[in-house]
């Protein structure tokens, strides 16, 4: 199981060094999330499309491991735009993946660009 | 003019002349005040605040003038020597003499200083008054600048262990000492005290039990204490806190009679050997005992002035000791008899090491009567407990449930303050009932919450039982007509019913219309839900429509699992199936590889099915004539029948076609919360009608019709609504019932809750959706009828439309499967692997 969290690291914009296409804008439906498969890697890609921004995180939920953070609810928390873990409803901000019902849990972020209709995730390697 | 003095400026003798001067009306009284301290009565209970910041003022029991405006003469610094009987005349040692006609002695107690060699050495103090406080304070700034890190609180009672927090917020390192085996040996046992001990160890407090300390070492300042096995503690500093010793002193100078082991002998008049003189306070031995708690010593104020003023009240004859307060930053409470063990009792134990909990309830045998408990780490059901206790009120049918609470998410087992008896005591240093509380809301004199603690002056003692009076509060307003706001969430200031009536009325089809115009920022996991629901209710739109602001159950109309695959349960309404459909589902569970289980609702659920494989499964079952049980909706999800009389020698009507019409009326319809019903063809009740939302009971004569019952965390058995009635009535009140309930009760509130929290209860619920009362009626009926008519399979939905099946497969980039899942065997099945 550590070894499956281990897998998802935050990669921060500037240390990108691999743009890896996710598909298409319309291949992620608007306010929800889409999970999509990098290498061994199931990363959560949410279109948010109310605040006009897109956001990427693990799709593991840190507290008991299961790939279901796409299928989870999008909103927001004090103008924090968060994520919803559909099993037990923790709270994940998508900016910098912090828990904000202030357990212990934090789940790694990934950039995303948007270049004309296609969507990128960023990834260290 | 008759005087009255009161010896004895302490909490207790506060209270008696607050008490003394809201009964007397004053004219023909004058009372004069003695204090040995140089301030007014302060709040002794909240002392170790002093140390966090507070002033000696914000401790004050009183303002300034307080005194003054009440005509009553305070005499600060200034000691009683001398009690003369005969002629009624107290002397002071300022060899002043005054006369009296009552005099009260409320003198209070001393810290007990055990006899150990040494004990009179620098360093050494008594936890009591602010001048002690102050002494503490002094002494520990004096050492540090020596280097000196370490102080002893010797006693690991309540008050010890508030000492040990205040001599840390000194920057210390703090022991406490105690003679006994365990902490607060006389309100916890062993197993609360463990738990206390390790959550105080976490704060680096040394805690050291089984000590007797042999003598206090150093030359002329403490240095440390020798412990009876040889052992050195090496201290700078020592707060005796260790019990504490009354202060008889003038009752045994003047003759009345004292204890053996000390305190001033009172009836249940509060009056000494000397009927014109009372005792109160902990100076006072009621019942050979000296009560070193706030309450009672207000209990007793309260009387003396009663018996003064010729009034007739006494004091009880057993006086409740319980607590709860908030030591260190850890709860801990204990209430009744915390320790009571007998054959006739059981106690029923909860110990959570992780979370540092320990719970301890002590139930008869016969599981009908609360006698006592004690909680370490958690008291927030302390509340709850007490007034069961003290109430003696029924306990649920699983007396744990009172401390294991609310395991499926559910409200407390503990009902709610509404259910109380008037009479309940709410504040017990107070002595507030609710009838109190409620009354002067509902009579107007309080408006709100602040109101009504500065009319009854509940919550101003320990202020432990200030949730309850908040939620008394809250529910004699709402009785009258006030707002109460019970907004959904931080983006929505509206209830459910307000957010309800705003769609219907303003016809939004779409959850961000509503939103931008009535809330707030982006939404979140707990309105959008209610905001799809309340669409279904209103359009009887299917999930499909709003699959943005559906949680994960209604998004792929399935029920998600533990480990993130979903399970499917088709409908079977009443139970009844045919031998050829029980086969199909045989079949699709073989080919999917799923694991099968009949459910307490007679149905079949089927688990383990991954995103993608949900379509192909709902193909095969739709095919072959099922359609969606709903068992992911907040919505209808069956109703359970017995056989009835077509095959049962018993039944006296037809259940299972009752059942399977119910259950067809009313399938699809979202609700609140999710919905359940039973039929029972006779009173042997097969069905368990009555722990269901609806249960309709076949009798002589027609059927009886049950409402807002349910299992789960905290069941209830329905009650009934209407008796002998036919069919056709039972579908009327049922349509009625039904949209009321969706329509006024808020997200997530079962039926059970909802009708206990309206107000006005059955009797006024059988007002309205049986005699019509407020005219809706009609209304009712005729949304029902538009949602009974509009049935559709959501599952037939999603594979008619392709563009809808999109959303079920668990990559957007690839077709493969999620790899993470793995099972592991169960009993010829499956099941997901331990979390």
């Amino acid at each position: 199981m550590e070894g499956l969290l281990n897998q998802y690291e935050t990669v921060n914009l500037s240390d990108v060094k691999v743009w890896f296409k996710a598909g298409d804008i319309k291949d992620f439906p608007s306010n929800r999330g889409g999970c999509i498969k990098y290498k061994n890697k199931q990363i959560a890609v949410f279109n948010f499309e109310r605040r006009n921004e897109w956001y990427a995180c693990q799709n593991a939920c840190p507290h008991k491991m299961e790939m279901v953070l796409s299928r989870g609810m999008t909103g927001s928390t004090d103008g924090i735009p968060k994520i919803a873990c559909p099993m037990h409803k923790k709270t994940f901000s998508l900016v910098d993946g912090s828990n904000l019902n202030g357990d212990d849990f934090k789940i790694a972020t990934y950039p995303v660009k948007v270049e004309g209709n296609e969507v990128f995730v960023g990834f260290l390697e | 003019m008759i005087n009255v003095i009161v010896v004895g400026n302490g909490m207790v003798g506060y209270k008696f002349c607050e008490k003394f001067i809201s009964k007397s009306g004053q004219e023909n009284y004058q009372i004069t005040v003695f204090g040995e301290e140089p301030r007014r009565a302060y709040d002794r209970v909240h002392l170790s605040e002093y140390f966090a910041g507070k002033t000696a003022d914000d401790l004050s029991m009183s303002t300034a003038n307080w005194y003054e405006e009440n005509n009553i003469i305070l005499n600060t610094s200034e000691l009683i020597t001398d009690i003369n009987r005969e002629q009624k005349t107290i002397h002071t040692h300022l060899e002043k003499t005054y006369e009296y006609d009552y005099l009260v002695l409320a003198t209070g107690s001393a810290a007990f200083v055990p006899p150990i060699d040494g004990v009179e050495k620098e360093g050494v103090f008594v936890y009591r008054t602010i001048e002690d406080l102050d002494a503490i304070m002094t002494y520990a700034k004096k050492i540090k600048a020596n280097g000196a890190t370490e102080a002893a609180v010797l006693g690991g009672g309540l008050l010890g262990l508030e000492a040990a927090k205040a001599v840390r917020d000194l920057d210390l390192n703090a022991h406490v000492v105690e003679f006994a085996p365990r902490l607060m040996p006389r309100q916890l046992d062993q197993g609360a005290s463990d738990m206390l001990q390790s959550k105080i160890e976490e704060l680096n407090i040394g805690i050291h039990l089984n000590k007797a300390t042999q003598f206090i070492d150093g030359e002329d300042s403490i240095k440390g204490m020798m412990f009876a096995n040889d052992e050195l503690l090496k201290v700078d500093m020592l707060v005796i806190s260790a019990g504490i010793k009354p202060r008889d002193e003038l009752g045994r100078v003047s003759g009345l009679e004292v204890g053996v082991r000390g305190g001033i002998v009172v009836n249940n008049k509060m009056q000494t050997s000397d009927p014109n003189i009372f005792a109160i306070g902990e100076v006072a031995l009621y019942n050979q005992m000296i009560y070193g708690l706030v309450a009672p010593g207000y209990e007793m104020a309260d009387v003396a002035a009663e018996q003064i003023l010729k009034g007739d009240k006494t004091m009880r004859e057993t006086i409740d000791m319980s607590t709860q307060l908030k030591l260190i930053g850890v709860e801990v409470a204990s209430f009744g008899d915390p320790f009571i063990e007998n054959e006739n009792v059981t106690a029923i134990v909860y110990e959570n090491k992780f979370s540092g909990i320990y719970k301890r309830i002590n139930v008869t045998k016969d599981g009908k009567t609360l006698l006592g408990g004690i909680l370490v780490g958690d008291s927030s059901d302390y509340n709850g407990l007490f007034q069961i206790y003290a109430n003696a009120m029924a306990l649920p049918a699983n007396p744990e449930d009172l401390i294991l609470g609310s395991r499926g998410g559910e409200s407390s087992t503990l009902g709610s303050a509404s259910d109380l008896p008037d009479t309940a005591v709410i504040c017990s240093c107070e002595n507030v009932t609710k009838g109190a509380i409620c009354c002067s809301i509902l009579d107007g004199t309080a408006n709100t919450f602040g109101d009504v603690v500065k009319l009854t002056k509940a919550t101003s003692g320990c202020g432990g039982c200030k949730p309850m009076v908040a939620d008394l509060v809250k529910a004699a307003q709402k009785s009258i007509g006030k707002e109460v706001k019970e907004s959904i969430c931080e983006h929505f200031n509206y209830t459910r019913q307000e957010l309800f009536d705003l769609v219907k009325i303003n016809k939004y089809t779409n959850y961000y219309e509503v939103i931008d115009h009535h809330g707030n920022g982006d939404g979140c996991e707990i309105c959008k839900p209610v905001v799809a629901s309340i669409f279904s209710s209103i359009y009887n739109d299917t999930a499909n429509k709003h699959v943005t602001t559906q949680d994960t159950n209604d998004r792929y109309l399935a029920n998600i699992q533990r480990n993130g695959t979903y399970s499917v349960v088709p409908r079977i309404a009443g139970g009844e199936i045919t031998p050829e459909k029980l086969i199909v589902i045989g079949e699709v569970a073989k080919q999917f590889d799923l694991y099968t289980k009949i459910t307490g609702a007679q149905r079949v659920d089927l688990f383990g099915a991954q995103l993608d494989d949900l379509p192909k499964i709902w193909k095969i079952l739709i095919d072959n004539g099922f359609e969606s049980g709903h068992a992911y909706g907040k919505s209808l999800r069956a109703v359970k029948s017995c056989v009835g009389n077509t095959w049962c020698r018993y039944g006296m009507d037809d259940s299972t076609t009752f059942a399977i019409e119910l259950e067809n009326r009313y399938r699809g319809i979202r609700s609140p919360h999710k919905l359940k019903g039973g039929v029972s063809a006779c009173i042997r009740e097969c069905a368990e009608a009555r722990g269901k939302d609806f249960g309709v009971i076949a009798v002589e004569g027609g059927w009886n019709l049950y409402i807002c019952g349910n299992g789960g965390a905290n069941p209830k058995h329905a009650v009934l609504l209407a008796e002998q009635i036919n069919k056709e009535t039972v579908f009327k009140y049922m349509d009625r019932f039904l949209m009321y309930y969706i329509r006024t009760a808020g997200p997530l509130v079962r039926t059970s809750t909802w009708l206990e929290k309206l107000d006005g209860g059955l009797d006024y619920l059988k007002e309205v959706i049986i005699h019509d009362r407020i005219g809706i009626c009609e209304t009712l009926e005729a949304e029902m009828e538009k949602l009974v008519g509009t049935f559709e399979c959501e599952w037939k939905q999603v594979l008619e439309k392709p563009r809808l099946m999109k959303r079920f497969s668990h990559f957007v980039n690839s077709d493969e499967k999620d790899d993470n899942i793995e099972y592991v065997p169960l009993r010829d099945q499956k099941m997901p692997r331990p979390w």
